[in-house]
């Protein structure tokens, strides 16, 4: 038996699946080079070969497929933020992670079970007013809960009124989803390499050569590339690649720590967070319970873990479910976590006329990749930012028309 | 726990401080045109490598300088913020 499964697996004629080409070498030049191989680089090359016919397009990143903060991020997707520009964005976001798997023929593991947001603070229950009636307003499913509700959502969450910070009230948002993050990068991965594009892995940019305001080649550690346009897709390293290319961005760079614990039975359905205990907590599909916070004290590109950043979080969490107390952390890691002063991504057009950008996605990335993903490619297909990502592009923080964002969870505000 | 020297009370826990960010030079506000303006209250040069930052000891109000590697989270140097600035800065 063991035999006949060697030969098996060593048989040619069996050949493993690739979701992607092996690799080549570079060509010489390319319509659009995309700096990223994450959900969001990935997802722009999709829409590129997909709707606009532009397929003579090179990925490149220096690590792996989806490896950066594709796979470092709590996979949480929501709309139920509170500006109406962001509000919009998210929206169609989340429309689109609905019809995802359909749309690539992959399994997503899309699951719309709601998020619970609580408010344990007289200013948290005003701000959840405000967003629930913006929400409302432009079609996002958003209602304030009162701890009868939230008796009713979550069963086991403490409702004592004699802890630290009793919960006063809930966003409940039933748009509110998950997704599995290795599935939406390597998706778009495969149907876009399908259509042409492609994807080099282990392949460093260093350089990148602009002329007189505009990109001419990028350099990368296996040679020098040639491009009409260029994309930077790179959360956690936005500012050290847009300094290629002489740009300065108003991002801060901060780890963000997360956990998971071992796998249990399935009792919490619901994505559950806390904007004032800077905890998010839900429950994945086999079972591990996923606990997020805010943002680091200080900037950092390293993403090692501190114990008291780790206390703190789980002694929060714990505070809002006392009954995974028994749990044992499994896994932890970090991000980096690309912040704006505004809370807001910073998209679209540049200093440098074709270099795009697609950064500042601090703590809100992942739930935007599809719609980012479309919008920059529709914004290099036509060389004009399209009107959803407007609101975001650099020069608001020329114009000081910042895009204020109060609605992002971990945020430390 | 991480430990961060002090200039004036020694080693202490880092979660006692807070981060200012990179020291940087303020443009004279009736000179400076409206987009340098813009560029120094918003742009950030994020660097990854060794910077020299604004810290505080938020328990004594104590600000001062300290040169710190983004990449590795080491904290090479601390000292006074008379060090840099010998002269009186007005606003």
């Amino acid at each position: 038996m063991p035999w006949n499964l060697l030969k098996y697996g060593l048989a040619p004629k069996y050949p493993a699946r690739r979701d992607i080409p092996a690799p080549r070498d570079l060509k010489k030049s390319y319509d659009v080079i995309i700096i990223g191989a994450g959900g969001h680089g990935l997802s722009t090359a999709y829409h590129l070969a997909r709707y606009h016919a532009i397929n003579n397009v090179a990925v490149l990143d220096k690590g792996y497929v989806g490896g950066g903060n594709t796979a470092r991020n709590t996979a949480v997707i929501r709309s139920n933020y509170i500006s109406p520009e962001a509000v919009a964005f998210y929206k169609a976001s989340v429309e689109m992670f609905k019809n995802l798997s359909n749309e690539l023929g992959y399994n997503q593991m899309y699951s719309q079970r709601g998020q619970l947001t609580l408010a344990h603070s007289d200013a948290s229950v005003r701000t959840f007013a405000l967003r629930a009636e913006v929400n409302k307003h432009l079609g996002v499913r958003s209602e304030i809960v009162d701890r009868q509700q939230i008796r009713e959502i979550v069963p086991c969450l403490n409702m004592d009124e004699n802890m630290r910070f009793p919960i006063q009230a809930g966003l409940w948002h039933r748009d509110g989803s998950t997704a599995r993050h290795d599935a939406v990068a390597w998706g778009y991965a495969m149907r876009a390499a399908q259509m042409g594009v492609e994807i080099h892995q282990h392949t460093e940019v260093t350089g990148i050569q602009v002329n007189a305001g505009r990109v001419v080649a990028v350099q990368t550690d296996r040679g020098t590339v040639k491009c009409n346009h260029a994309v930077q897709a790179v959360a956690g390293m936005s500012s050290v690649v847009a300094k290629m290319a002489g740009i300065r961005l108003p991002v801060r760079s901060f780890p963000l720590q997360a956990m998971v614990t071992h796998p249990v039975k399935p009792f919490l359905d619901p994505l559950v967070s806390s904007s004032d205990l800077h905890a998010y907590i839900s429950q994945t599909a086999r079972g591990e319970i996923v606990i997020g916070g805010g943002s680091d004290p200080y900037e950092l590109y390293s993403t090692r873990s501190t114990l008291d950043l780790k206390e703190s979080l789980v002694a929060n969490t714990l505070e809002l479910f006392p009954c995974i107390a028994e749990l044992k952390l499994l896994r932890q890691w970090a991000g980096i976590t690309d912040m704006t002063p505004d809370y807001s991504p910073v998209m679209g057009t540049s200093p440098v006329k074709n270099y795009w950008l697609d950064a500042g996605w601090g703590t809100w990335g992942f739930k935007a990749t599809p719609i980012s993903g479309k919008c920059m490619a529709e914004t290099l297909a036509n060389e004009k930012a399209v009107e959803l990502i407007q609101p975001f592009r650099l020069e608001r923080f020329k114009t000081f028309t910042l895009s204020n964002e109060a609605g992002a969870t971990a945020a430390s505000h | 726990m991480k430990i961060m020297k002090c200039p004036l009370n020694g080693p202490r826990n880092i979660s006692e401080f807070i981060c200012f960010g990179e020291v940087s030079k303020m443009p004279c506000p009736k000179k400076v045109s409206d987009d340098e303006w813009a560029d120094f209250i918003w742009m950030s040069n994020n660097s990854a490598g060794v910077v020299q930052e604004w810290w505080c000891h938020s328990a004594t109000a104590y600000w001062f300088i300290a040169e710190r590697n983004t990449v590795t989270d080491e904290i090479l140097k601390t000292y006074p913020a008379s060090d840099v600035f010998t002269e009186r800065i007005d606003f």
